[in-house]
């Protein structure tokens, strides 16, 4: 008698599919020793926006009395496993529904496990993952981050090394052979799939992570108001408007204390402030008007608001002024712009070696030329799946047909 | 360890897919062959066109697929098509089933087996997409059949009867099915699928008959009237709605017949209700935490069920009144509001308290509210609706006031 309870964190949009693609398969996979099971996203995170952490789930259990008592919940309070398809969500997630910031670890059950895909050692991992107050193992599959879109979907294999680790890690509910089954049978698996998922089995590191290790910092919250505390009519009190940086110049908006939204960037903008112009595109441009006026005239990107869309980049007009970055290599939200005042020196070297580190220019969505996804496709898997010879690696073909 | 309740099918017979409420109606719709499908998106309701557009798109089924401009549109398209001899879905969710209102209220005098798919969902403002029932219940009193269901399985179940009753002669009557947004909607569950040579046994045709709008059928539809013509339209009405009874029992029974499963009771699932003490009553998947919570307060020694109610339009009066009146105390759990209303309770609650009035034994009923929105209903709220329910038994009398349960305050 007993249930195992997995939750997907994944990015909006991007990885929709992917998520979608792992919790059935630990459904139908655990369906190969007769369990019973249930796939669902997070309503509340519904729709979904580009890059805004969301949540799947799947449950599993021997009975369906067992299921429905682990069901009967809007969402679990508790996972046995925290698969997290994107390390930059090590940072913490917060779904675009006002919850206030959760560490990627929250739900985790004491001695669960956390399985990430990710390049990053595992201390540079904690670094950004939040202190537990129990033990747990942090499971890593060595691959980047897989990003698709709505309609598309990246034939990388992340889906099935995810179930093949899964197999490693809860051997009880999802057996080696019931994972391979069930990604043979699947409308998007294969043969070459079932190969990669027993590689990632083989391969999975995992480490004890104990409760003095991670990042210390408490993440933010905020109690929400009593129905009587509640404005009446619909209505919420507009965002302050904003003051001057200092000494009456310079311009920094108010911004909702209730969504910050910064754990939805997957790159952020690093920028030159001795290159920059102050032609102002970038802070106009900018969806989520991110950018402070600094007293100099130049543009800080506030690190709090920032969702890393990359818009300022492309708009800037000053080669290399604005460069987005990987989210993985930053530690904290600090001002570019206060780091540059105080020591342009040290603000230039630093500058230099986050733009200068072409594994973390790639973009994470989106590609900058064509032909470019056969290219990391192959790459991707030559490091971690298995080696393509020719084509995009297969699915079932007799799925495809009528 | 493992234990499987249930063996895999045999080959030819049914299939197993995981699959969520949304697309179990949609293999439901493949399997009744329907001809015209008409989609305006609103969440959560969207996840069901999608599903059919996919099964046309895949060749699985051959339909026309109109995306109208609006649900006002949407609707008013498969009213005629079902004029012509179509066999039709539609469906929608909270403002926009609000948005077709019009001709929501048309097309029962038209005796028009429409079936609609209602992705219960809160209405605005403030713009949600969790469930409530007040959609739904819009069209409670203007003659559409209504019903709300809880399982993936049930939704396919009941989209197949659904077709067979609306469809029938003695009813011509159009009917909604009611799922929770999010709970059923986008959960994917294990759900046995049919095979269609099994559903062409249950379902037959649908004939429109002298109804037909047909050149070789001369008629006019819908001609104005006056105050000499009306209420025997309505009386008309009342009398289709009232065979529906008879119609949705044979259903239920034929359904049995031929798939092997499906309830002995149409009308509401009793769950642990035999010696039940307090009885619970719900609509929906609000039936999980109450289920789950039953059995935990069972296991201390309270006696306590849950009733179920998958029809609410036609409501089955007689039957919900044996099956309460010998409750100590009852307790009804709205997910719906009726601001208002006597005694400010849920819409349901005050459908039991008229329906009981003229019963011989009248136990305490207390009305709640809860899980509006799309609230999590918790256990918890569960305990607390039952310890005051076993309060009311004790007193041998209920404070009609009504309670809000899961409320921030």
């Amino acid at each position: 008698m007993a249930a195992l309870i997995s939750e997907i964190v994944y990015r909006g949009i991007f990885q929709k599919n992917l998520a979608s693609r792992i919790a059935r398969g630990i459904v139908l996979s655990a369906r190969k020793s007769g369990r019973w099971g249930i796939a669902f996203g997070r309503y509340g995170d519904s729709p979904q926006r580009n890059g805004i952490p969301a949540k799947d789930f799947a449950i599993v259990a021997d009975t369906n009395e067992e299921l429905e008592q682990n069901m009967a919940r809007y969402e679990p309070k508790h996972v046995d496993i925290t698969v997290c398809v994107d390390d930059t969500l090590a940072k913490g997630v917060e779904s675009w529904a006002w919850y206030g910031l959760q560490p990627i670890n929250r739900l985790t059950v004491p001695n669960g496990t956390v399985l990430m895909t990710s390049l990053q050692s595992v201390g540079e991992l904690l670094k950004d993952i939040h202190r537990r107050d129990a033990p747990y193992k942090l499971a890593l599959i060595r691959a980047k981050a897989s990003f698709s879109g709505l309609w598309v979907y990246k034939e990388d294999h992340t889906e099935v090394r995810v179930l093949g680790a899964l197999a490693k890690i809860a051997p009880a509910f999802l057996s080696l052979d019931g994972v391979s089954q069930a990604i043979a049978e699947m409308e998007w698996g294969s043969d070459l799939k079932v190969a990669s998922a027993r590689k990632a089995y083989e391969r999975l590191e995992t480490r004890d992570v104990k409760p003095t290790e991670g990042n210390a910092e408490i993440p933010y919250s905020f109690e929400m108001p009593k129905w009587w505390e509640m404005r009446e009519g619909v209505t919420i009190p507009a965002i302050p408007v904003g003051k001057p940086k200092e000494d009456g110049k310079g311009y920094v908006p108010e911004r909702n204390p209730y969504f910050k939204k910064f754990t939805t960037r997957t790159m952020r903008p690093v920028v030159n402030f001795d290159t920059c112009v102050k032609c102002t595109l970038c802070w106009i441009q900018c969806p989520d008007s991110c950018f402070d006026v600094m007293p100099d005239g130049t543009y800080d990107a506030n690190m709090e608001a920032c969702c890393g869309c990359g818009v300022c980049e492309a708009v800037c007009p000053v080669e290399n002024c604005i460069t987005m970055v990987n989210e993985s290599v930053f530690e904290d939200n600090a001002s570019q712009w206060e780091m540059w005042r105080k020591d342009k020196d040290r603000y230039r070297s630093w500058m230099a070696e986050k733009i200068g580190d072409k594994k973390a220019t790639v973009r994470s969505h989106g590609f900058r030329f064509r032909g470019q996804y056969e290219q990391e496709l192959v790459a991707d898997l030559d490091q971690g799946g298995v080696e393509i010879t020719a084509g995009i690696p297969g699915e079932n073909a007799q799925h495809k047909t009528v | 360890m493992a234990v499987a309740t249930r063996p895999a099918p045999a080959a030819a017979e049914d299939k197993e897919l995981l699959i969520s409420g949304s697309e179990a109606v949609a293999e439901a719709l493949t399997l009744a062959d329907i001809d015209v499908v008409t989609a305006y998106p609103i969440r959560p309701y969207d996840t069901v066109m999608q599903a059919i557009a996919k099964k046309i798109a895949n060749g699985q089924l051959v339909a026309e697929y109109i995306v109208a401009e609006g649900e006002h549109s949407q609707f008013e398209i498969v009213k005629h098509a079902s004029t012509v001899g179509a066999r039709v879905f539609c469906g929608s969710s909270g403002v926009g089933w609000a948005y077709a209102m019009e001709c929501l209220v048309v097309t029962p005098p038209l005796r028009v087996p429409m079936i609609a798919l209602v992705g219960n969902r809160a209405l605005d403002d403030p713009g949600a997409f969790g469930v409530e029932h007040n959609d739904a219940l819009f069209v409670r009193d203007l003659g559409w059949l209504l019903c709300w269901i809880d399982t993936s399985q049930e939704a396919l179940d009941t989209t197949l009867i659904a077709y067979r009753v609306a469809e029938d002669r003695r009813v011509f009557l159009p009917l909604a099915i009611s799922a929770d947004g999010a709970f059923l909607t986008h959960s994917q569950a294990l759900t046995l699928v049919p095979p269609k040579e099994k559903v062409d046994r249950f379902l037959p045709r649908y004939n429109r008959g002298d109804l037909l709008l047909h050149p070789d059928n001369p008629i006019t539809v819908a001609p104005q009237a006056n105050e000499d013509w009306v209420i025997e339209i309505r009386r008309q009405n009342n009398e289709a709605m009232a065979r529906a009874y008879t119609v949705i029992e044979e259903a239920y029974a034929e359904f049995r017949r031929v798939f092997g499963r499906g309830p002995e009771n149409p009308w509401f699932e009793e769950y642990m209700t035999e010696d039940a003490e307090v009885i619970l009553v719900g609509m929906g998947t609000i039936s999980l935490p109450i289920k789950v919570a039953i059995r935990e307060m069972r296991a201390k020694g309270r006696k306590v069920g849950l009733v179920r109610l998958r029809w609410f339009r036609p409501f089955p009066t007689d039957r919900l009144v044996a099956a309460l009146s010998g409750a100590q105390a009852l307790g009804v759990i709205d997910r719906d509001y009726s601001f208002g209303s006597p005694f400010g309770s849920g819409v349901v609650a005050n459908e039991i308290r008229a329906a009981l009035y003229n019963a011989a034994r009248r136990p305490p009923l207390l009305s709640f509210i809860c899980g509006l929105g799309g609230r999590e209903v918790t256990l918890e709220d569960v305990y607390k609706a039952t310890e005051m329910c076993y309060g009311a038994a004790k007193a041998g009398k209920s404070d009609p006031k009504t309670h809000w349960l899961g409320v921030r305050e």
